[in-house]
């Protein structure tokens, strides 16, 4: 026991500690290279960590995910395009794709829409860490504890009986029969993609309310001066700067809306036309014993991703241009 | 550890400035070595016959051993392998997951198994029976005494290619029904017809039905078509059906679907309160004041669930066993239970598997509620229900396992779904049918 | 390194200044109400587990939990005094820790140099290398688990807690190099030039200027990634489950308290609960980096 956490405390001691080691031992060692090759070099020894553990935990697999999903179930036989034919010419994996597409819409929106309107608003007032720690509580709770508190909140019962879910029990309370939250689509993914962002709306607050506490005061105080009204210096300076970090936190919900799997494997695990690509390859790879149709899965994700990434392409050389 | 050093040394290109540091400090965490078991030569077990657990021999360290069972079955279990640890001296542990197709498909794949585990399901048992991955039991078991101990039906799911390689903890029996004795008082109807016409008053329904289960939703609905199939059909339709080559839309199996169907349509809250109630809660109408409806359906472990959830009483739940329906087929009965294959050939895994079969080890689960014996030696039933329950089985003329546990994964998830779909809207039977026909075409292939 | 020290690089404002001042008084009172009304609406659902940890089981099946406000509502502290009963609970509690805390530090220490030379220095090659990485956040996990286990077990560390501090750490360095080179990148440039012609070299300006300037971005990283790895059952279990059980984390013995039909759920409440409460204390720990004034003028104005 005893041996463990040292082990611990020498970790967390001693990565930073080598990781410092290792760039100023480097440093003095590109000091000894000619200038011009100093800053050629310098680069990838500050990179070289990150990348090493990058290549090992996720390219690696993923040119390995890449190859699979040429292969057939028995990851033996090479069969072509079949697992992506598959996956375009069958019905639950194209509901799969509308339902992603809603996700990303609606997840996107809310999330990063309502931890923007929440950051700006808890600046304005004296208790503000209660407010932000009550919109960060259900990031805390885990998939497990998530799955319950949902069920108490769909459950249903029959008209008439006494309800047990809290929605329908606020129905209940003003005269309204009770709904069966999960069983209709398109309302049921709604529904879905109402506990990730009711989960996710703090990450992005988080984040959001970091950045807007970085602007300067005198900036906002002047245009306040100026005789700007709020609306005025949200738009005019709150807003632009706040922008970049927006991005990031939209290219971060849009990602984690295409590899939506946890709540829709708890809650309906794809009935009622709520499936998702993530959790149809989450079946198809440990399940179904189909590992090149997953594979194919995946590497589609990682297709539907690129356009996203010519944008964050686009947007860093703005920045850089401007700063 | 110094072996270890050495691997780490050559693998430390890529993560030097970790690799180093770690390798110097992870010997503390790590008491056993876990590969080292994984990677045991099956030589180091010998070929002895005879178990070490039945001589009662010590033999220490330790055994893995990862199954689906949490809470009290999980308490259960340990109780089970109690005497064990004790008169061996292994120590055995158990982790419980729901995820353990993920576990052990990853595990196959990669080579990094536990040494002993329960087993999703018989299918995939003879997968990886054949991929080698699951070691064959025929000489670490008593196999004279196992087969003798054992009904034929399960001897038989557990062999593969003439081989004992996955043996049963324990079993339930599927198909009964579930009353209030307070409530119903008619005694057990000859029928189905008559079961059917009884009139469900005081309660307004006949049927309490609850589907929803999560990730498994829909499956309460499976065991309903298992045995209407097997009640109406028979075990040759039976068997054809869930070895893929009976049709969905062929007329027994629609036939089965549309009995469902007209349970469904006389069920408690209708459509919506079928598919949101959880089948833990399903039976709870038949304990209320008045009651919602007067029958379940359901296997013989639900009784905890309706102390636990439906508060009832003991004395306030019985059951009868599902009526026949075409007397050609009397006495058929559905049932399952819970598979444990060996995935690395170690004496401790031995001795584990060959005692997990004996009456003695299987009596103490039975005992502690909940399950029923796979051994037909093991008598001690706590009271009259599992006492009852345990003679359905060992009685049944006719005895098939779950239908849907034997399909293959992909089926059986269609299967769900196909359940929960067919009960919300009951007109498009032939849709979802056809569709099941599609996904048994794919399934079943290779 | 201190992390005082930006401090007296921050462009002091005046501290009453902070607060906007709306003219209108009925503003601050729809601030407020609106406020209100989102911590209520936030809290409701957790709120309903919370009441419903401390019912009898049958209970909690036949009525809803606001129920428990009349007066003959019971209540009960079985749940908690099973989950904390349990067999195994200290020990995976230590585990849970002893997997999180360096999971957490190795990938953000390793993130701050790729995100600093990503932000400032100039390479060939550098969006599209920056691009790859921060897309394969999208990879989902699952598909690396075959591969990863391979390699673990070809080097005889497969259920190491090793093994599941050098995965956490590469599924987590995408997004936290992506975070923190968007905040870096957004340091004003005068800040480093000045260093720079102060003959700093990029490691001083990086240990002195960049990494303390960055804090609160830091301090969210080290949030989210401790929540990520405390939550996490899938990784822990892969990696650990079938090779070495005794180092499991708490999730694993959580989620496990339930049995394998899915009754003994209403243990479940009880659990989440307990082990909620340490990411919200590193929350609560970390909140005061999230203040106005610890980067001051890191923006460029």
């Amino acid at each position: 026991m005893d041996g463990r956490l040292i082990t611990a405390l020498i970790v967390v001691i001693g990565v930073p500690a080598v990781l410092f080691g290792y760039i100023v031992f480097t440093e003095r060692l590109i000091r000894l290279a000619p200038d011009r090759f100093q800053e050629r070099l310098r680069p990838w020894v500050w990179l070289f960590p990150a990348i090493a553990f990058l290549t090992v935990f996720l390219v690696y697999p993923t040119v390995y995910t890449i190859y699979l999903s040429f292969l057939d179930k028995f990851t033996k036989n090479f069969i072509g395009l079949d697992n992506y034919i598959y996956f375009f010419t069958t019905s639950d994996t194209l509901t799969a794709l509308r339902n992603n597409a809603i996700w990303l819409v609606l997840l996107t929106l809310f999330a990063v829409g309502g931890g923007l309107i929440i950051a700006i608003l808890v600046d304005r007032v004296r208790y503000e860490s209660v407010a932000k720690s009550i919109i960060f509580v259900p990031l805390a709770i885990s998939f497990v504890g998530a799955g319950v508190i949902w069920k108490f909140m769909f459950d249903y019962r029959p008209p008439g009986q006494p309800q047990t879910g809290t929605l329908n029990g606020i129905l209940g309370s003003v005269g309204q029969d009770p709904v069966p939250w999960l069983l209709n689509s398109p309302l049921n993914t709604v529904m879905l993609i109402v506990v990730a962002a009711w989960i996710w709306t703090g990450f992005c607050m988080v984040i959001l309310s970091g950045a807007l506490k970085g602007i300067s005061t005198e900036l906002l105080e002047a245009a306040r001066v100026d005789g700007a009204n709020e609306w005025q210096v949200f738009r005019g300076i709150t807003f632009p700067l706040l922008l970049p970090t927006i991005a990031v936190v939209a290219t971060t919900m849009v990602i984690t809306s295409l590899k939506a799997f946890d709540i829709v494997y708890v809650m309906t695990n794809g009935a009622f036309d709520t499936e998702v690509i993530a959790n149809r390859m989450y079946k198809e790879l440990f399940a179904f014993g189909q590992p090149g149709r997953a594979s194919a899965t995946a590497v589609l994700l990682l297709l539907l991703i690129i356009p996203v990434m010519a944008v964050n392409i686009r947007r860093f050389r703005a920045q850089e241009a401007m700063r | 550890m110094e072996e270890r050093t050495i691997r780490w040394r050559r693998a430390s290109g890529l993560l030097a400035a970790v690799a180093i540091l770690a390798a110097a400090c992870s010997s503390p965490g790590t008491t056993a070595s876990p590969a080292a078991s994984s990677g045991a030569s099956p030589s180091a077990a010998g070929s002895g016959g005879e178990s070490p657990a039945a001589s009662g021999g010590q033999i220490g360290g330790t055994v893995t051993v990862i199954g689906t069972w949490g809470g009290s079955e999980q308490e259960s279990f340990l109780a089970m392998v109690k005497p064990f640890e004790d008169s061996t001296g292994v120590d055995v542990q158990y982790t419980g997951t729901r995820d353990i197709n993920t576990v052990l498909s990853t595990g196959v794949a990669s080579g990094i198994l536990p040494d002993v585990a329960g087993l999703p399901g018989p299918g995939q048992l003879v997968e990886w029976a054949k991929a080698g991955a699951i070691k064959p039991l025929d000489d670490v078991l008593d196999t004279a005494a196992y087969k003798a101990d054992t009904a034929p039906a399960l001897v038989d799911l557990g062999t593969v290619d003439g081989k004992i390689s996955g043996i049963f903890i324990k079993a339930a029996v599927k198909g009964l029904i579930w009353f209030n004795p307070e409530v119903y008082k008619g005694g057990e109807p000859a029928t189905w017809d008559a079961l059917t016409g009884t009139s469900p008053a005081p309660a307004d329904k006949l049927w309490c039905i609850g589907l929803e289960s999560g990730a498994a939703s829909g499956w309460p609905g499976t065991d309903w078509i298992e045995d209407f199939v097997l009640r109406q059909a028979g075990p040759d339709v039976y068997d054809a059906w869930v070895a893929g080559t009976q049709k969905w839309t062929s007329p027994e199996i629609k036939a089965a679907f549309e009995a469902f169907g007209s349970a469904v349509s006389n069920a408690y809250g209708g459509s919506n309160a079928v598919l949101t109630t959880n089948f833990g809660d399903g039976g709870n109408q038949l304990f209320t004041s008045p009651p919602g409806c007067i029958f379940h359906h359901q296997a013989s472990f639900i009784t905890d669930f309706f102390k636990k959830q439906g508060g009832a009483k003991d004395g306030q739940f019985d059951f009868f066993r599902m009526p026949d329906i075409n007397p050609s087929f009397a006495g058929a009965t559905t049932g399952a239970g819970d598979l444990f294959g060996m995935f690395n050939d170690t004496p401790q895994a031995r001795a584990l598997m060959a005692y997990l079969v004996t009456p003695e080890a299987q009596a103490i689960w039975v005992e502690r509620g909940g399950a029923l014996s796979a051994n037909t030696k093991v008598t001690t039933y706590p009271d009259d229900i599992s006492k009852r329950s345990a003679e359905i089985l060992a009685s049944s003329k006719i005895f098939r396992f779950d239908g849907s546990d034997l399909m293959p994964v992909a089926m059986n998830d269609s299967f769900w779904k196909a359940i929960l779909d067919y009960v919300k809207d009951p007109s498009q039977l032939d849709s979802i049918l056809a569709n099941l026909d599609t996904v048994q075409t794919s399934a079943y292939g290779g | 390194m201190s992390l005082e020290r930006p401090t007296e690089l921050a462009a002091v404002g005046p501290r009453s200044a902070v607060r906007g001042r709306p003219p209108v008084r009925w503003g601050r009172l729809a601030l407020h109400a609106v406020l209100v009304i989102l911590m209520i609406v936030w809290l409701l659902p957790t709120i309903g587990m919370l009441v419903n940890s401390f019912r009898p089981a049958a209970d909690v099946s036949r009525t809803g939990w606001w129920t428990a406000l009349s007066p003959t509502a019971q209540f009960t502290m079985e749940n908690y005094q099973h989950v904390l009963a349990q067999n195994g609970l200290g020990q995976a509690f230590i585990n849970s820790l002893f997997i999180t805390i360096p999971a957490t530090v190795i990938p953000i220490a390793v993130a701050s140099f790729a995100a600093y030379a990503f932000a400032w220095m100039r390479f060939p090659g550098r969006d599209v290398l920056f691009i790859i990485v921060v897309g394969l956040l999208v990879i989902p996990l699952q598909t690396t688990f075959v591969p990863i286990l391979r390699l673990f077990r070809d080097l005889g560390i497969a259920g190491d807690f090793l093994t599941v501090w050098l995965a956490h750490t590469g599924y987590g360095l995408p997004f936290a190099i992506f975070l923190l080179r968007n905040y870096m990148g957004g340091l004003p440039r005068e800040v480093f030039e000045s260093a720079a012609i102060d003959g700093a070299s990029p490691a001083t300006a990086f240990f002195r200027l960049a990494l303390p300037m960055s804090v609160p971005a830091i301090a969210a990283l080290v949030i989210f990634q401790f929540l990520f790895v405390w939550n996490d059952l899938l990784v822990a279990l892969i990696y650990l489950g079938a090779a070495n059980a005794p180092n499991l984390p708490l999730t694993v013995l959580v989620a496990n308290l339930s049995n394998s039909l899915g009754g003994e759920w209403h243990y479940l409440m009880a659990a989440a609960f307990l082990s909620m409460a340490l990411p919200l204390l590193v929350f609560f720990g970390l909140q005061r980096y999230f203040v106005r004034g610890i980067t001051g003028g890191a923006v460029k104005g």
